[in-house]
């Protein structure tokens, strides 16, 4: 943090009162919960929380032994570059697209950011409504091409399912990142190119593709971030993880092995886990904002 | 108004110590101004003087009482900002009314100083514009108004002028000049600029390192620069200083390269001792070559229109000393030598070791 | 763009289109089904224009919620995501802001280990700490309050870097102006940063409503009775059973009374919407 204002004020109480408020909230809903989720992951209690006792490592050990734990990182790391894959491709298509035409821009910008407003729950619930195995539409539809759609009881099916709910949502977010990306490419460069001879594809795989890395590279991050936490409605409203823990990504089983089969000794070693990967993400992100402070 | 006094005033930032003990008395409406390259602390001066930097040592009193540890506001002074500061979100009216506003001056008391701000600078009819709707040298009056209607003891600048284009420069310049002349306030004035600070000061602080380096009226700080360092920053093209050695009593400078400079007069008693020699380039004038006193190769020459500069060097093969001539008219240059005589009021000399003036008589 | 290119052109409209149509269809089967009776949902296909239940369904859904499903009405759940998307951007303006005030404008001990637990709470969102946060509010007495629901998401790391960032972009010579002008911190504040700061609030605002009607897992977790349900939760609640069972005509219909406010508040406040946006991740 090199940048430091010159002039201050002196007082000896009211910087303390003034963040005094933020840290409390910080202390109580941030700090001491997940202190509490480290301490909670070294004890196993019984199913009524009457007695708990001491076990170290045991809970973590338990988790990498749980064939299902190890399949949720499986169908996590699926279902996060499905995700981030699709909606970082597809919102690049519909970005550059929209940088290209100048009737009807905000018409277009408009519909595409609606998603962004939608909460991931109800997205959950528009997209297994138009997917239902046996009143949706869009399963009509499929029927007519000879595809048997029924995701309650197929595990792809349900994978294809809440990927496409989730990138719908996020779609809106991408869109807008990678807009302002191409906005921003100087059009003096465009036409530098076009002048040396470079048509609209080679200049968007030779200039503009480079020029919009860094914005990709943070989009990928965000994404994977949005596919590990944020879709928890998307999944909870449709799928609940199921069929079989097809669609059971981390952040699902955290809540349902806590919440609903009150496991607080082994939901809290998943938390724990959890926050090494958010600690992990977040640093790449933050590598990635120092980076490109310098440019 | 109020007269201002720094006595032996130092500042530190942990152990780097930045201004080294200064001194000055300002008189009561006097017009002050601190002037020196960047870095050299006029500005952090000043602003002790405001009250936004602690004084490490020393002390400043303002109209007799030391205000050391008094807060600015408590200071009873003003201050116009290098880039004016104005509140980007109130009007021209509200930015100069703030400061009267929060000491709960009474409302009619606050528009009458406003108006009458206002008709002094010509800003009545932009009192319901925002800043960025101001041309610089509107912002500019519009700052200074915001000093202006707090009827201080001392207005304080800090290089206000130096945002602003040359010619409007010169314009706001005059209306400093004439708005002292006005209210006789106390005004210490901070710049870099040598011109600004020759044309608008009563008396000026010349700064150097954290030194004050001389204290004195503009003309005499031109006249009788008390070290190399006034020598070199006030006066344009600046003074011609060169080194050498005195010699055949006191007649001749031995310069570098194998150079001769005469000397108008001679001073024996100074025979043998290494100096500065020096003249300012206006001081020089064209000769026969029998009547020269130095011969510098002209290098090039630039045509002002009224003025020729001529620049050279003395010396074999042109590895001798710098020199600038500023010549009346024409010129008359053979063989691309240029003879150059001066009189004995406009020599100057300095120590060759401390940089400061020598006295002659 | 630079050259002509008629071909190039079409394809660009026929690609967004085509977006835009694939993203807006789930919007508008959802606002058709909540004009449509159940029977007429239930038929295979469903209509794709409007029927005549609109002010039936409606009705039927903001007064008494599903006979099948929750019976609490959306109204009052309506009512409980108002509080959430008001108390949680002006919970987290408010005090964003005056912390990243002092720590900007002032140097005391301790500055810095302050800032960096904020920075810390970075890394870690509520889906990671979901029990032992639960534990602390229903320790504290706050299940099904709104004091419970919005409290926890109030403190936030961006939001104070965000304000901390624009205040290191306000001149330090106007600090130093009003500090002549006779101005004290307080009187600074709100005399000159708060009234500066309003874009970026505007812009943290928008988000933070988005964020705080749409919160789901928080209050699927502390609220268990019906009248402190928000709306995205009531929604989850009148899903009871398979394809068939549920009344999807009020489904929907609640579904477009939780999409209308945001969505609104996206379409309208578009500039604010965007700069927020894209801030807030710098």
């Amino acid at each position: 943090m090199a940048m430091e204002k010159r002039v201050v004020f002196r007082s000896a109480w009211l910087p303390y009162a003034l963040v005094a408020p933020q840290l409390a909230i910080t202390i109580v809903f941030f700090f001491w919960p997940a202190a509490q989720a480290v301490w909670f992951s070294f004890q196993l209690q019984d199913a009524f929380g009457m007695h708990s006792e001491f076990v170290g490592l045991e809970n973590f050990a338990a988790l990498f032994r749980d064939p299902h734990y190890l399949q949720s990182f499986k169908t996590t790391a699926v279902f996060s570059l499905l995700v981030a894959g699709c909606g970082i491709s597809l919102s690049l298509l519909l970005a550059t697209m929209a940088d290209r035409v100048i009737r009807g821009a905000l018409a277009y910008k408009t519909i595409l950011i609606w998603p962004y407003a939608v909460a991931a729950a109800v997205a959950g619930v528009l997209w297994s409504f138009l997917f239902a195995p046996s009143i949706g539409i869009v399963t009509y539809v499929l029927k007519g091409f000879g595809v048997d759609w029924n995701w309650i009881i197929k595990g792809d099916q349900a994978m294809l399912l809440v990927v496409i709910a989730s990138v719908w949502k996020q779609i809106s977010y991408n869109f807008l990142f990678f807009l302002a990306g191409l906005q921003a490419i100087p059009k003096t460069l465009i036409e530098a190119a076009a002048i040396d001879g470079a048509g609209p594809a080679r200049r968007f795989w030779t200039i503009v593709l480079p020029l919009l890395s860094p914005t990709a590279f943070f989009l990928l991050v965000v994404n994977i971030v949005y596919a590990f936490f944020d879709t928890f409605g998307v999944i909870d409203a449709t799928t609940q993880g199921g069929p079989a823990q097809a669609t059971q990504i981390l952040v699902y089983k955290v809540y349902h092995d806590g919440v609903k089969s009150a496991d607080i000794g082994g939901s809290s070693a998943q938390s724990v886990i959890l926050m090494v990967l958010v600690i992990g993400l977040t640093a790449i992100q933050f590598r990635y904002i120092e980076r490109k402070v310098q440019y | 108004m109020a007269k201002v006094e720094l006595r032996n005033v130092y500042k530190s930032y942990g152990t780097t110590e930045i201004i080294h003990g200064v001194s000055m008395d300002i008189a009561d409406g006097e017009f002050v101004v601190m002037v020196g390259p960047s870095g050299c602390g006029k500005s952090t001066l000043l602003r002790m003087i405001a009250g936004l930097e602690e004084i490490s040592g020393g002390d400043i009193a303002i109209d007799g009482r030391v205000v050391n540890n008094l807060e600015p506001k408590d200071r009873d002074i003003a201050m116009v900002f290098q880039q004016y500061a104005l509140y980007p979100h109130m009007s021209v009216h509200d930015n100069m009314a703030y400061g009267l506003k929060i000491r709960g001056l009474p409302k009619a008391e606050i528009e009458t100083r406003v108006q009458r701000a206002a008709e002094i600078l010509e800003l009545s009819k932009l009192l319901g514009r925002r800043p960025r709707e101001l041309s610089g040298g509107q912002r500019q009056r519009v700052a200074m108004g915001r000093a202006i209607v707090r009827e201080p003891k001392v207005f304080l600048f800090d290089e206000p002028l130096s945002n602003l284009d040359a010619k409007l420069r010169v314009q706001m310049r005059a209306e400093l000049q004439a708005l002292h002349k006005r209210l006789g306030t106390t005004t210490v004035f901070v710049t870099h600029d040598q011109v600004e600070a020759m044309t608008l000061a009563q008396r000026m602080m010349v700064m150097n390192a954290g030194h004050a380096e001389q204290i004195g009226a503009p003309l005499e700080v031109y006249g009788r620069p008390a070290s190399t360092f006034v020598a070199g920053f006030i006066g344009s093209p600046p003074m011609n200083l060169i080194p050498g050695t005195l010699a055949e009593g006191g007649a001749v400078l031995l310069a570098d390269a194998g150079a001769r400079v005469g000397l108008p007069a001679a001073l024996p008693k100074f025979d043998g001792r290494k100096l500065l020699l020096g003249v300012r380039p206006e001081h020089l004038e064209p000769c026969d070559e029998a009547a020269a006193l130095l011969v510098p190769d002209v290098d090039f020459i630039e045509l002002l229109g009224s003025d020729v500069l001529v620049y050279g060097h003395l010396g074999a093969d042109r590895k001798g000393a710098r020199v600038a001539a500023r010549l009346h008219g024409s010129m008359a240059a053979s063989d691309g030598h240029l003879a150059l005589r001066f009189t004995p009021k406009h020599m100057h000399l300095f120590d060759a070791e401390t940089g400061k003036r020598i006295e002659i008589e | 763009m630079v050259e002509h290119r008629p071909l190039l052109k079409f394809v660009s409209h026929a690609v967004l289109i085509l977006g835009a149509i694939i993203v807006a269809f789930p919007l508008y089967v959802t606002f058709v089904a909540s004009t449509l009776s159940l029977e007429e949902i239930l038929t295979v296909p469903m209509p794709l224009l409007p029927g005549n239940r609109f002010f039936e369904n409606y009705a039927q859904v903001l007064t008494a919620g599903t006979t099948t499903g929750s019976h609490a009405a959306v109204g009052s759940m309506l009512f409980n995501s108002m509080v959430m998307a008001l108390v949680v951007p002006l919970g987290k303006i408010s005090i964003s802001i005056i912390s990243a005030f002092a720590i900007v404008y002032f140097r005391f001990p301790m500055r810095n280990f302050f800032f960096w637990m904020i920075f810390v709470t970075l890394m870690l969102p509520v889906e990671v700490r979901i029990i032992p946060t639960f534990k602390v509010i229903a320790d504290l007495g706050l299940l099904n309050t709104y004091a419970g629901l919005t409290l926890p998401l109030i403190a936030s790391a961006t939001a104070t870097f965000l304000f901390r960032q624009f205040f290191m972009t306000i001149p330090d010579e106007l600090a130093e102006a009003a500090r002549m002008d006779g101005a004290g911190p307080m009187r600074f504040f709100f005399d000159v940063v708060l009234p500066l700061s309003k874009t970026t609030m505007a812009a943290l605002f928008v988000i933070q409503f988005i964020y705080g009607w749409n919160q789901y897992l928080w209050p699927l977790l502390v609220t268990s009775e019906e009248s402190m349900y928000t709306t995205v939760i009531g929604i989850k609640r009148m899903i009871v059973g398979s394809d068939a069972a549920n009344e999807w005509n009020l489904v929907m219909a609640t579904a477009v009374l939780a999409m209308l406010p945001p969505a609104l508040v996206v379409v309208l406040m578009q500039r604010w919407f965007v700069k927020g946006l894209v801030d807030t991740e710098k």
